[in-house]
């Protein structure tokens, strides 16, 4: 399709393609090939551990780096002390995990990276729904884990809100259920589809730029080119925003559930 | 769309090594290196508390010195008061009983020399009258030719010199 029209395929850059000759791996049946997906997957994972590390010198009076990654351990505890209480405090190397493995993802995705011209784009594992939906299934999986095995059958109350006439109950207790199942989906499409309609936009608006400069002819071309560059950066800059605000909001909603685990209301 | 588009060849392979790099994301990072920086932070902070105890202990103690001290100082006054306070009435009873031991001795000798000058003018005044007596007795001799007895003399000159 991308042959035929000769134009830019916004799309093209969410395909997954097997790295390394691995299409072929399986494991008990199922393809496992390592693709660019898991590729930078695993480059997030990697410059996360590299940025932790750098911040394990455990000195009594930090230095930048440290104080960066403290900074971020503070935020997350203090996220979980705000939402769920002192119990929180067992939630933080989970919630840590999630916040900064999607923020690296995030943020890497965006990298433009000169090795574009030599045919290695960076892929932004997070604008999938499979793996969004698998870290919201997760999370969802440990609030219902917590909240049954803290709270045993009571755990239905949480559909059932405090002074709720007796009629009522039964229809409540279905709209919430419903809200509550509707949670994992939620949380797993904001951060696939606010991940993907930036790198879509941005990419249609590339496509502008280089459209517009081969039509110079025309005239208007240019034109058209520079200022959808402009929009660009500026877009760039608010993807970069979005990148921290989706990870913030996974990270908040996931200690949200938990509190109603945990404490149920 | 290659997320749907590609779903059904993709899934278990994405599926499969997300679940393999967060896994070790969160064994070896969360689990591993996150609760020894929050234990850096948190013994930071019990740190800084503690000194800022002992900070506020040594305080209150200075503080507690510093009372017993000007407790201390403001006794030592006082006593250095009263010391000098002694002293002064001392050396002033001192110098009252030597001024009025010399007063007495003055007063003393002041009266005896009243007496001295008192006797010499008694003296000198019988002198005066002996010789004015003899000295009468021989103007009337000379003049009158009359002897006049000694004691008549005597008393004369007596009453001339009363009347002055």
């Amino acid at each position: 399709m991308a042959g035929e029209e000769a134009k830019v395929d916004p799309m093209h850059q969410f395909a997954i393609e097997p790295l390394f000759g691995t299409q072929n791996w399986e494991l008990a049946g199922y393809n496992i090939a390592f693709t660019n997906s898991a590729l930078w997957m695993a480059i997030a994972a990697v410059a996360l551990w590299v940025f932790v590390a750098g911040g394990m010198k455990r000195q009594l009076v930090p230095g930048r780096w440290q104080m960066a990654v403290e900074s971020f351990t503070g935020f997350i505890d203090g996220l979980l002390a705000a939402n769920v209480g002192p119990a929180g405090k067992k939630y933080v190397p989970y919630i840590f995990s999630i916040f900064m493995f999607i923020l690296f993802a995030n943020l890497l995705g965006l990298l433009p990276l000169p090795l574009g011209v030599v045919g290695i784009h960076a892929f932004t594992s997070t604008s999938h729904f499979t793996v969004t939906g698998v870290l919201a299934i997760m999370s969802f999986a440990i609030v219902l884990v917590v909240g049954f095995w803290k709270h045993k059958l009571h755990f239905f109350s949480l559909f059932v809100p405090h002074g709720t006439p007796l009629v009522m109950i039964p229809m409540i207790f279905v709209i919430e259920l419903v809200s509550f199942l509707v949670r994992p989906f939620s949380l797993g499409l904001r951060l696939f589809v606010a991940m993907m309609a930036g790198h879509v936009l941005l990419e249609v608006l590339s496509s502008f730029v280089i459209d517009g400069i081969n039509a110079a002819s025309s005239g208007i071309g240019p034109v058209v080119a520079l200022l959808s560059f402009i929009l660009m950066i500026a877009i760039c800059a608010l993807e970069i925003l979005v990148a921290g605000i989706q990870a913030y909001v996974f990270a908040l909603l996931a200690s949200l559930y938990i509190n109603d685990a945990e404490n149920l209301h | 769309m290659p997320q749907i588009a590609q779903l059904a060849e993709t899934y278990s392979s994405q599926i499969f090594w997300l679940l393999v790099i967060f896994g070790l994301v969160f064994l070896v990072i969360g689990r591993g290196m996150v609760p020894k920086v929050m234990d850096t932070v948190a013994l930071r902070d019990k740190q800084i508390a503690s000194d800022l105890a002992a900070a506020e202990e040594a305080r209150a103690k200075a503080d507690e010195e510093e009372l017993a001290w000007r407790e201390r100082e403001n006794a030592n006054r006082a006593q250095a008061q009263a010391l000098i306070a002694k002293a002064k009435a001392e050396a002033a009873a001192a110098s009252e009983k030597k001024l009025s031991a010399a007063q007495k001795r003055l007063d003393k000798k002041i009266a005896d020399a009243d007496a001295e000058i008192e006797a010499a003018r008694t003296a000198a005044l019988s002198e005066i009258e002996g010789v004015a007596a003899e000295a009468a007795q021989d103007i009337v001799t000379r003049i009158a030719g009359v002897k006049v007895t000694a004691a008549a003399a005597k008393s004369a000159v007596k009453e001339a010199l009363n009347h002055g």
